[in-house]
């Protein structure tokens, strides 16, 4: 919103120059943003709060700066000729909760013409098209003093009456802007004896307009409902300088002085004559209650000494007439133009801001309390350290995903948008797994091609009419794992692609600090992933991630061209796990034991059922069963694989003897052989 | 080998010597000229060996050849000069080892100029760094961390914010709506948080004065994603409410917080403002980071001040009395201050970012700065 420092001073006599005006105005909470001109062409570019629609004119500026420099403001110079006769216009206010007061005059034989340059100049300068005199005088008058009128050609309301009135089922009105608009029954509108010519504070309408025939005006100014106007402005998508104002609250004692002020303009540049008094229609007074203010309340919340005299002061340059009460309570009376002060609290932030924030100590209150962390803090502190340690960078993607990824990764139901900012951006993420794939491709895109990323965030679903949010972290990662320089630094590091064990290597790190019973995996991942590279781990019979590698074909389709593999750990659920309490082993007195198992197996054994089948011999000395080689190939035969397996055996109490470590290694090579498994020559 | 044991006949002490002083000059001769193990294996065999070395020849021509009356002479000075060729067999070992190895050394030597070869850390977000740092600061002034929903209620996220239902101050948060709720009423209708003040409602609800809390967390507007706007966003939000808390009390506290997060020279100023749910309201500036201040920088205009030598920072204000209407606080007994701040916006600021998209494409040649 624009204002000029030079229009305002026509109502103060400023003691400061206009840079100073702008920064001082700020710091009492009209704020100028923004200063461009020079001079009198000098504009200032305001940001108004909503609170303060008294403020978004030049009068309620000035009214400010009268108040803030404690000098005189000037009254509004309004003048009218004497006026002939009597109007025969009638207002019925059909309404009186949504139209408390309707103030109407009537001008007779004026000339429609362009406004004098005094008028168009300060509209121009401010942004606003100059388009006729009388139509000019209304929004000189908005800028002016802040209260938004209309003007009517008389001779094209029927029945010299205006009813105030909600608008009748299929009742239409084509507004100013053109537009024909549907009425709804919630609508209130002007109308004359046939029809509706305005919605009521938004827009006047089309047909009833000033144009260069009129002769005759009728000039319209209301106190209109703040949240029926609201409504109407957000059905019809108007928002106009005159709702703006409206359902923030007007002032209810400027119909009249607004009416006259338009119908002086008009007069002046376009002649005619003002025919009788103005028609001010009081149908519900509106009351701005006085307001008791306790000192001992001031002190309290704004904790400054503030004494009774400094008080009064600044609440009568404000504007606010202020009556000694009992002790240290005073009766505040209100203005008329500000509807936003009806509470103790309201004047008291209207005596902090008049006295300068600046001037308030800065204290720092005392407090003896414990501080209560997240309930998750431990967890989560030692999940992200452990990912960043582990070389994934933290980002952050954007929540919402289109409607298909919240189907393709999810099997929750999804939460759509009322108001998305676009169809790829259309429900809440249901799963971390879209974004970090989007992520991934952007990194890809940009030859990026080793990546590790991770995002800790909420998913969302709806759960009958609930929303549902839950934890969750997204690793993706891609790539290899030590670059071309590395390879040729250090013997025998070869550089190599990550692979599905580089991720589930992670997904173990992640899950070993939480204390379980069981941890198994098993293949039944999503459809979304690899259905031969992928894996759900299992905690205490719940499914805490699933990981792999991202399927081909929507890999394909995601332009990710490259094998990626991305992880999902549900917190929620793994978070219901304390983390694994720390119990020091003594360390081992005597040496252990390695022996060496080469065998072949089929395909379909898997390394679990091996594992399961050795511990399941109860060798208490076994420490460790791990495969340290696996081979495939001709040599080994198709549907088969060569594994070398290496046991550790170890006593705690003794030193183990060799015929001994013969015969537990015997029994492991009968179990292998159980499972179909031959001894490689 | 130019040196053999003489036979001796003259076993006087002056004779003895001249032979002990022949044999230890041709020792060290040898010693000196032995350059490789092999040549020091011929060395040691021809000195020590069992079998016609020159320590067996010394015990037959010397002391076993010896008259009786200078047995014990010369036993003492075989036992010497045997002493002396077991040193120098030893020494020259130690010489021709030592040699060797420095050769292989030499050969191992490596760039060490070649860069090292890293294990990658990964790096904290930004934003999210930026964000525990703030909640650090008032934990160290007694605040507790709490959390709530990104999905709020209409009730939450304004209604009891003091947004009534069609209040204008609703425009101001450009609010992205969750479909489908027009049946429920108005109060229950979801909507994604503009701001996390409604984790202050929640704990108030559930906790009595005292109360002092950071809400650090993610919040969601309907703004276009450019280099200024994100429609995903974070805030770190604070509340203290106690009896005898004062607007005073929140401008120290605030101008502490912001001393924490930029410096002990940051100066701050208010300045009133408008928030449905805190009244008194404030704005908080800081003093530009980038030019102290002054509003220059490099001679000309500081562009991150746009020459006021003040940056916006933080809204704030005292509790506004019908908030506790909400949450069944006397607001007659007790007071409070709100605060609140845009992590992206301080993170901006921090690192010098020009551009706030940066934070969402999980870009690694820009993360990885931060690592
Ligand atoms: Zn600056």
């Amino acid at each position: 919103m624009k204002l000029s420092p030079s229009w305002i001073s026509d109502f103060v006599d400023l003691p400061v120059d206009f840079a100073r005006l702008a920064d001082e105005l700020t710091l009492s909470g009209v704020a100028v943003e923004g200063i461009s001109g020079e001079g009198d062409n000098t504009v200032f570019e305001m940001e108004i709060t909503t609170n303060r629609p008294d403020a978004m004119n030049h009068y309620g500026v000035a009214r400010e700066a009268s108040a803030l420099y404690d000098v005189p403001l000037k009254p509004l110079d309004i003048k009218l000729p004497s006026f002939q006769g009597k109007s025969d216009i009638t207002i019925d206010i059909q309404d009186p909760e949504l139209c408390p007061r309707f103030t109407a005059r009537e001008i007779r034989g004026v000339t429609i013409k362009p406004s004098p340059s005094n008028i168009a100049n300060r509209l121009q300068l401010l942004g606003h098209k100059a388009i006729n005199n009388a139509v000019d005088a209304t929004n000189y008058v908005l800028w002016e003093s802040g209260k938004p009128t209309h003007v009517f050609d008389l001779d094209l309301l029927e029945g010299r009456k205006l009813i105030i009135r909600k608008a009748r089922s299929g009742e239409r009105l084509k507004t100013l802007d053109g537009v024909e608009r549907e009425l709804s029954t919630e609508d209130l509108v002007v109308a004359d004896a046939a029809k509706p010519v305005g919605l009521a504070g938004v827009m006047g309408g089309f047909d009833t307009m000033i144009t260069e025939k009129t002769k005759n005006i009728l000039i319209e100014s209301a106190w209109w409902d703040p949240v029926t106007v609201r409504r109407m402005s957000k059905r019809h998508g108007i928002h106009t300088d005159a709702s703006h104002r409206f359902e923030r609250g007007a002032d209810f004692e400027s119909t009249v002085p607004s009416t006259n002020r338009v119908a002086q303009l008009i007069l002046a540049s376009g002649g005619g004559a003002l025919i009788g008094e103005a028609i001010d229609v009081i149908a519900r007074k509106i009351d701005l209650a006085p307001v008791e203010v306790d000192l001992r309340e001031v002190r309290r919340v704004l904790g400054e000494k503030l004494n009774a005299l400094e008080v009064m002061r600044i609440l009568t340059r404000l504007g606010f007439p202020v009556l000694a009460g009992r002790e240290e309570s005073y009766l505040v009376h209100i203005p008329s133009w500000r509807l936003d002060v009806e509470r103790e609290i309201d004047v008291i932030e209207e005596i902090a801001r008049l006295h300068g924030y600046d001037k308030f100590a800065s204290t720092l209150p005392p407090y003896s309390g414990e501080v209560r962390e997240l309930p998750d803090a431990e967890k989560n502190d030692r999940t992200r350290s452990s990912l960043l340690a582990l070389g994934y960078n933290e980002t952050i993607s954007l929540t919402f995903i289109s409607k298909e990824d919240a189907r393709l990764f999810s099997t929750s139901s999804e939460l759509d948008l009322e108001n998305p900012l676009s169809e790829e951006a259309s429900a809440m993420r249901t799963s971390l797994v879209p974004g970090m794939l989007d992520m991934l491709a952007y990194n890809l895109h940009r030859s990026c091609d080793s990546v590790r990323l991770f995002e800790s965030g909420n998913v969302f679903e709806a759960s009958g009419a609930k929303a549902l949010q839950s934890k969750s972290i997204a690793l993706g990662l891609t790539g290899k794992i030590d670059d071309a320089l590395t390879a040729g630094l250090a013997a025998g590091a070869a550089s190599r692609q990550l692979s599905f064990f580089d991720l589930k290597g992670d997904v173990e790190t992640m899950l070993a600090p939480f204390s379980h019973w069981t941890l198994y995996y098993d293949s039944q991942a999503p459809a979304y992933f690899h259905p031969g590279r992928s894996a759900r781990a299992i905690l205490d019979g719940t499914t805490v991630a699933q990981f792999g590698q991202i399927h081909p074909q929507i890999a394909e389709e995601r332009k990710l061209k490259q094998e990626v593999f991305v992880a999902e750990i549900f917190l929620d659920r793994l978070y219901q796990h304390d983390l694994r309490q720390i119990l020091y082993e003594p360390l081992p007195r005597f040496p252990a034991v390695e022996r060496d198992f080469s065998f072949v197996f089929d395909d379909d054994v898997r390394f679990e059922k091996i594992y399961a089948s050795v511990f399941g011999l109860s060798i208490l000395e076994l420490r460790s069963f791990v495969p340290v080689e696996i081979f495939r190939g001709e040599k080994v035969g198709a549907g088969k694989y060569s594994l070398l397996l290496r046991a550790t055996l170890q006593s705690d109490v003794r030193t183990l003897r060799d015929d001994e470590v013969a015969l537990w290694a015997e029994k492991i090579t009968v179990a292998l052989n159980a499972l179909g498994g031959v001894r490689r020559a | 080998m130019a040196y053999s044991v003489r036979k001796l006949t003259d076993f006087s002490a002056p004779s003895l010597d001249a032979a002990s002083s022949e044999l230890a000059s041709a020792l060290s001769q040898a010693s000196a000229g032995i350059q490789s193990e092999a040549e020091f294996k011929i060395f040691r065999d021809y000195w020590m060996g069992r079998k016609g070395g020159v320590l067996t020849h010394l015990n037959d021509l010397w002391l076993k050849a010896s008259p009786g009356p200078n047995k014990r002479d010369v036993g003492q000075r075989v036992n010497e000069l045997k002493k002396k060729v077991e040193q120098a067999v030893e020494s020259t070992l130690a010489r021709i080892q030592t040699g060797e190895s420095a050769g292989k050394l030499a050969a191992e030597s490596l760039d060490i100029t070649l860069p090292g070869i890293r294990r990658p850390i990964g790096a904290e977000h930004p934003v999210i760094k930026t964000m525990n740092e703030i909640v650090r600061v008032f934990r160290n002034l007694g605040y507790s961390i709490e959390e709530g929903p990104e999905i709020e209620t209409d009730f939450y996220n304004f209604e009891s914010l003091n947004f009534p239902p069609n209040h204008p101050a609703r425009d101001t948060q450009d609010t992205i709506f969750i479909a489908g709720q027009d049946s429920k009423p108005q109060r229950d209708r979801l909507l994604l948080r503009t701001h996390t003040s409604p984790v202050q409602i929640r704990t108030m609800q559930k906790m009595k004065p005292p109360v002092r809390v950071v809400c650090p967390g993610k919040v969601h507007r309907n703004d276009a994603a450019d280099a200024t706007h994100s429609p995903v966003f974070h805030q770190v939000e604070g509340l203290a409410v106690d009896t005898n808390i004062t607007f005073c009390d929140l401008k120290g506290t605030v101008d502490h917080a912001m001393k924490a997060l930029f410096g002990s020279s940051v100066k701050t100023r208010f300045y009133p403002s408008f928030f449905p749910f805190t009244e008194p309201s404030a704005d908080v500036q800081i003093s530009c980071i980038f030019c102290d201040g002054k509003g220059v920088r490099d001679g000309g205009p500081c562009r991150n001040c746009k020459a006021s030598g003040w940056i916006e920072l933080l809204g704030c204000g005292m509790v506004d009395p019908n908030v506790y209407g909400f949450v069944d606080y006397d607001a007659a007994k007790i007071s409070g201050f709100a605060f609140g701040m845009g992590v992206e916006r301080i993170a901006i600021l921090k690192y010098g970012v020009d551009d706030i998209q940066l934070f969402y494409h999980g870009d690694v040649r820009f993360l990885e700065q931060f690592s």
